[in-house]
């Protein structure tokens, strides 16, 4: 891993450490009387906070798993070269697609 | 009238052994174990047992020491699953239910039976640019280097390791990853990162960095756990990841800045 891709792993460590914490406690107290999907869309649909809170999520996932991923197949499987570096890009970017496609549904929807 | 009658101390069970007792030991040779007895003897060292079965059972058993005396390093075995010196390991503290097994180093190709080659050791070491810099024009005058400074510290942290290489036996990442330079190559590189004499130190930064180098570490403290000298090349591994971070950055931001110029 180099000293960058070691930095953006860390960095995003930290990001990721507050998103969850938010997203989870967030989840608890919404669903602690009870709320329809409906009224959940109802709260974020055109919510511009809650679009950029998840963008910020699913960038800082994307380009912080798949880091991890890499190392762990280095580690557990002989795979190495640029292969791996292209199939970790492919993950990100399917993390990044799939992540903002789920959070810009339930603010446009 | 009460008398009072002096106690005698209790026996230290790490220097004492019961008369006639023997112990059993099982040593890894030609990809199986051989079983060897020996007698219990007071402050019974592994390296007695080792020394006394190869002088008076089989002398083709093969082992490397030196020094007996823990200076030197070289009679490192694994010793009941861990790596630890021979020398200065007592049997009455790691024998279990009068058994020991002996294995060579982790990490390192067997020469013989307990004997391991240290090259690979070496050449990482070498890799990771554990020799002094001095530069080109290295100044006339000593330096000054103040005994309290923190990069001064941090090299007496680390600089008494000697080289044993428990630690390289001792890491996981290493056996998973035979490119990674290892604990105590890192370590050395850490003592010459804070040597403020040092004119190498954008090339050992670059040596220590990548998939063989610091950013591997897991901050399993299997190194800092096993080390005879109590050192801790975990914290020295931390040093470098900091050191190469804050590089990486700076060259970044310079080649930003070079293109927006």
């Amino acid at each position: 891993m180099s000293p960058l891709l070691y930095v953006a792993q860390r960095g995003t460590a930290g990001i990721l450490a507050v998103a969850v914490a938010v997203h989870l406690g967030t989840i608890l107290y919404a669903v602690r009387g009870g709320l329809t999907a409906g009224e959940i869309l109802g709260r974020t649909q055109g919510n511009l906070a809650f679009l950029v809170f998840y963008g910020v999520f699913v960038v800082a996932a994307a380009i912080h798993a798949p880091i991890g991923l890499r190392s762990i197949l280095r580690e557990w499987t002989p795979w190495r070269g640029r292969s791996l570096d292209g199939a970790m890009l492919a993950v990100a970017a399917l993390l990044v697609v799939l992540g903002l496609r789920a959070a810009l549904a339930v603010y446009v929807a | 009238m009460s008398v009072s009658v002096p106690v005698p101390a209790p026996a230290d069970p790490t220097v004492e052994a019961v008369p006639g007792a023997t112990l059993r030991v099982r040593i890894r040779r030609d990809g199986g174990f051989q079983a060897f007895t020996v007698a219990r003897r007071p402050a019974q060292t592994i390296l007695d047992v080792v020394t006394e079965i190869q002088r008076e059972q089989d002398p083709t058993l093969a082992y490397r020491f030196a020094c007996r005396v823990g200076m030197c390093g070289s009679c490192a075995m694994t010793v009941n699953g861990r790596p630890r010196w021979t020398c200065r390991t007592r049997v009455a503290a790691v024998a279990e239910d009068d058994g020991l097994t002996l294995e060579p180093l982790r990490n390192l190709p067997v020469v013989k039976d307990l004997a391991v080659g240290m090259e690979p050791f070496f050449e990482k070491w070498t890799a990771a640019h554990g020799a002094f810099e001095p530069g080109d024009a290295p100044p006339a005058d000593f330096a000054a280097v103040a005994p309290d400074s923190p990069a001064r510290r941090a090299v007496d942290a680390g600089i008494e390791c000697i080289n044993c290489g428990v630690c390289y036996a001792a890491c996981d990442v290493v056996a998973w990853n035979p490119d990674y330079l290892g604990p105590a190559a890192l370590n050395r590189a850490w003592t010459l990162v804070n040597d403020v004499r040092d004119r190498g130190q954008a090339a050992r930064l670059e040596a220590v960095s990548g998939d063989a180098g610091c950013q591997s570490c897991h901050t399993h403290m299997s190194c800092t756990e096993h080390c005879p000298k109590a050192l801790a090349p975990t914290f020295a591994i931390a040093g470098l990841k900091r050191a190469t971070a804050r590089s990486a950055l700076k060259r970044l931001s310079a080649r930003h800045f070079r293109r927006s110029a």
